[in-house]
C-alpha cells in the first residue's frame, strides 16, 4: 500500500478539481488511501482529550489512536478544533497561556504531559508545518539549517539543505538564490520552504496543518507525493479541508464537528475509521453530509 | 451594472476632499515648523561657535583641562568625561535593559508582566534631578566608595552608574516593544523545530527585532551623552576639571560644562570668550548626537534591506 504513487489516484484531472460539493458522493474508486493493512503499531494515542482556552471548551473528549508510518487525516468544518487537537500532540498549546489540556496523550507509551517530559524534546521528535507559512526573516538556506543546527547536526549541511528543498519540491526554484530572504518567496513557495524546514530535522512524526491550502494543484501533488515518500519512515497527521486530498493520501480519517450540547459549543470527534470506509460507508449521518457537501 | 456608474459617483464628497486638504495642510505646517526650529537652533549655535573658534588661541583648546574662566578650553577633557560616563552608563544599562526586555517579552507570565511593566514606566519617569541626588547620596558613598576606597565623593563612576539607572528603562521599554512586535508565528516556527526558549530568544526574536533594539541602544546612548543633571550633581568639577581617564576622579562632561557656564555664580553671561565656548561645546554635542542618529538610521535601513 505504502509504495503506491499518488499519481495513480490522479490519472485524470477530474480527480483533482472535482469539488466535494459537486460530487454527490465521493467515488469509491477514487479513494485510494484508506485500506491500511493494520500491521502498524499505535505510536500516538489521544485518550479523552479536552482542551480549554480559558473558560472556552474548544475540544471535548477526543480519542484517536495514530498508527506508525501511516497518514492520518483530520477533517471537519472550520473552528471544530482540528488545529487545537493537532497542537496537543507536540505540546504547542503550551505556548498559549490560556490553553489547558486534559486527558492523556501518549507517544510510544510515554505520557507527553507527564512531569518530566520536556516539550523541547517532544518537538524534536514531532515536527510541525503550520497553517500559515511562517518562514524566519532569514535567508532560505538559514531557514532550512535552523533546525539541524540547534539539534547539533554533524553531517554536510549543504547536502541536507539541498535534499530537504528537493523533497519539498522547491529546490529547482530556489537553488540559485539560497542566500536571498525567504520573504522574497511567494506564499506557496514559503509553505514548501516550511515543509522543507520541518523535514530537515528528520522528525519521527510530522504534523501538517493544511500544508497545501496555499498551493497550486501541481505543487499540491508534489506535496502529496512527498507525503507518500515520507510515509516509509515517518508518521504523518494532516489537517485538510480538501476532501479529495484526504481521500487520496490518508490511510485513516478522523472527522470532527462542532457539537452544541446544553448551549455549549465544543469540537468533538464524530467518526474515526479507515479512509476508504469513512468516505464510502460512513456510519454517521453528519459524516456523510459533510463529505458529500450537503453540510450545514 | 456598469452603466449606472456616472462620473459624479466617482468624484466623491467635495466636503470630505476639502477636509482632507485642510488636515494635510495642518500636518505640513507642523512638519515645516519643526524643521524651521531646528534650522534656527543650528544657525544660532553655529554663529556663536564660529565667533569662539575664530578668536580662541588654538593652543588653548588642548591643555591640561577645562577651565574656561582661566582661558583653558581643553575640549578632550569634556569629550573624555562624556564618553566615560555614557560608557559606564551603557555598561550597566545594556545588559540590564535587554535582559529586562527579553524577560518581559518572552519569559514573564501575563500576570508578572502586568505588574512589572508599570514599575518600569515609573522608573522611566523619575526626574533626573532626583536620580542625580540619589547618585550623590547613595551610589557614591554606598557603592563607589565602598568598592573603591580611594574614590572621592564626586566621581564620574557615580555619575555613570546614575546615568545607567536613568537609561535602563528606556532600553527595556523600547526593546521590549520591538521584541513583542515579532509575530507569534515566528516563535511557533522556532519552538516547533525543537528550539528551547533561550535559543528562540537569541536566534529568532532578537534578530527579528534587531532594528528596534539597535534604535533603543542608540537612543539611550544619545540620552546618556545629553544627560545634564546627574553629571552636574554627581560628577563634581563644576568650575572646571583636569583631563583624566580615571573614572574615580571628578570630571566634567560637555553638558555639565555648558550648564555650569550658563548658571555659574560668577556669571560669564553676556560676552567674552568663556561664554561663547558654551555655544561651541553645544554645537559639538549636537553634531555627535546627530551622527549617532544617522548611524542608527543606516543600521536599521541596512537590516531592513537585507530581509
Ligand atoms: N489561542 C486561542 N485562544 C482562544 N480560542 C482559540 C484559540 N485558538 C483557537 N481557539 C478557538 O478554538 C476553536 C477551535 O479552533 P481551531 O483553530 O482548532 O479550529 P480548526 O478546526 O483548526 O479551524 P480551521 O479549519 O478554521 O483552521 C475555535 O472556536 C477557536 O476560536
Ligand atoms: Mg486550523
Amino acid at each position: 500500500m505504502s509504495d503506491r504513487s499518488p499519481n495513480d489516484a490522479v490519472s485524470g484531472e477530474s480527480a483533482l478539481f472535482d469539488g466535494a460539493a459537486r460530487a454527490p458522493e465521493v467515488d469509491a474508486a477514487r479513494v485510494t488511501g484508506g485500506s491500511p493493512d493494520n500491521t502498524h503499531d499505535v505510536i500516538i494515542s489521544l485518550e479523552d482529550v479536552d482542551v480549554y482556552y480559558g473558560d472556552f471548551h474548544a475540544v471535548d473528549s477526543v480519542s484517536v489512536p495514530i498508527r506508525e508510518k501511516e497518514i492520518t487525516a483530520f477533517i471537519g468544518p472550520s473552528g471544530c478544533g482540528k488545529s487545537t487537537v493537532l497542537r496537543t500532540i507536540n505540546r504547542m498549546n503550551d505556548l498559549i497561556p490560556t490553553a489547558r489540556v486534559e486527558g492523556s496523550v501518549t507517544y510510544h507509551g510515554v505520557d507527553l504531559y507527564g512531569g518530566n517530559v520536556d516539550p523541547v524534546q517532544v518537538r524534536r521528535h514531532i515536527g510541525m508545518v503550520f497553517q500559515k507559512p511562517n518562514p524566519f526573516p532569514k535567508s532560505i538556506y538559514d531557514n532550512i539549517s535552523f533546525g539541524p543546527k540547534i539539534a547539533k547536526y554533524d553531517g554536510n549541511m549543504d547536502d541536507l539543505v539541498e535534499e530537504s528543498l528537493n523533497r519539498a519540491a522547491l529546490w529547482d526554484e530556489v537553488k540559485d538564490k539560497l542566500d536571498d530572504s525567504a520573504y522574497a518567496l511567494s506564499g506557496g513557495q514559503q509553505q514548501r520552504l516550511c515543509i522543507a524546514r520541518a523535514i530537515a530535522t528528520s522528525p519521527d512524526v510530522l504534523l501538517m496543518d493544511e500544508p497545501a491550502s496555499a498551493l497550486d494543484p501541481i505543487a499540491t501533488l508534489r506535496i502529496e507525493e512527498l507525503m507518500y515518500e515520507l510515509k516509509q519512515d515517518y508518521t504523518i497527521i494532516i489537517v485538510t479541508h480538501n476532501m479529495q486530498q484526504a481521500a487520496r493520501v490518508s490511510d485513516r480519517t478522523a472527522f470532527f464537528n462542532i457539537d452544541i450540547q446544553n448551549g455549549q459549543r465544543a469540537g468533538r470527534l464524530v467518526e474515526f475509521s479507515e479512509t476508504a470506509t469513512l468516505f464510502t460507508t460512513p456510519s454517521e449521518k453528519t459524516t456523510e453530509d459533510y463529505i458529500t457537501g450537503r453540510f450545514g | 451594472m456598469t452603466q449606472s456608474i456616472t462620473t459624479v459617483d466617482l468624484t466623491g464628497d467635495p466636503r470630505r476632499r476639502r477636509k482632507e486638504r485642510r488636515v494635510r495642510a495642518i500636518f505640513l505646517a507642523a512638519g515645516l515648523a519643526s524643521i524651521a526650529i531646528s534650522a534656527l537652533i543650528i544657525v544660532a549655535l553655529s554663529g556663536e561657535a564660529w565667533r569662539f573658534i575664530s578668536q580662541v588661541d588654538p593652543a588653548a583648546l588642548f591643555t591640561v583641562g577645562w577651565f574656561p574662566r582661566r582661558g583653558l578650553y581643553d575640549i578632550p577633557t569634556l569629550i573624555i568625561a562624556t564618553v566615560l560616563i555614557a560608557g559606564i552608563g551603557m555598561l550597566v544599562a545594556v545588559p540590564l535593559g535587554l535582559g529586562a526586555a527579553a524577560y518581559l517579552s518572552e519569559y514573564a507570565s501575563p500576570r508578572a508582566r502586568r505588574r512589572l511593566k508599570p514599575t518600569l514606566e515609573i522608573l522611566a519617569g523619575i526626574p533626573s534631578v532626583v536620580l542625580g541626588f540619589w547618585a550623590l547620596t547613595f551610589i557614591s558613598p554606598e557603592i563607589v566608595q565602598r568598592v573603591f576606597t580611594s574614590a572621592k565623593p564626586f566621581t564620574m563612576m557615580a555619575a555613570g552608574l546614575g546615568v545607567g539607572v536613568l537609561i535602563t528603562p528606556l532600553i527595556a521599554t523600547v526593546s521590549e516593544d520591538a521584541m513583542r512586535a515579532v509575530p507569534t508565528s515566528l516563535r511557533e516556527a522556532s519552538y516547533g523545530l525543537g528550539a528551547s526558549r533561550s535559543t528562540t530568544v537569541r536566534s529568532v526574536v532578537f534578530p527579528a527585532s534587531l532594528s528596534g533594539v539597535v534604535a533603543s541602544l542608540i537612543l539611550a546612548l544619545s540620552r546618556a551623552m545629553g544627560e545634564t543633571m546627574i553629571v552636574f550633581m554627581a560628577a563634581g568639577a563644576v568650575g572646571g576639571a583636569l583631563r583624566t581617564f580615571n573614572p574615580l576622579e571628578p570630571g566634567q562632561t560637555m553638558t555639565a560644562a555648558v550648564a555650569s557656564l550658563a548658571t555659574g555664580s560668577d556669571q560669564v553671561a553676556g560676552e567674552g570668550l568663556a561664554f561663547q565656548s558654551l555655544f561651541f561645546v553645544g554645537l559639538l554635542l549636537f553634531l555627535i548626537t546627530l551622527s549617532l542618529n544617522s548611524i542608527s538610521n543606516r543600521l536599521v535601513r541596512r537590516y531592513r534591506n537585507r530581509y
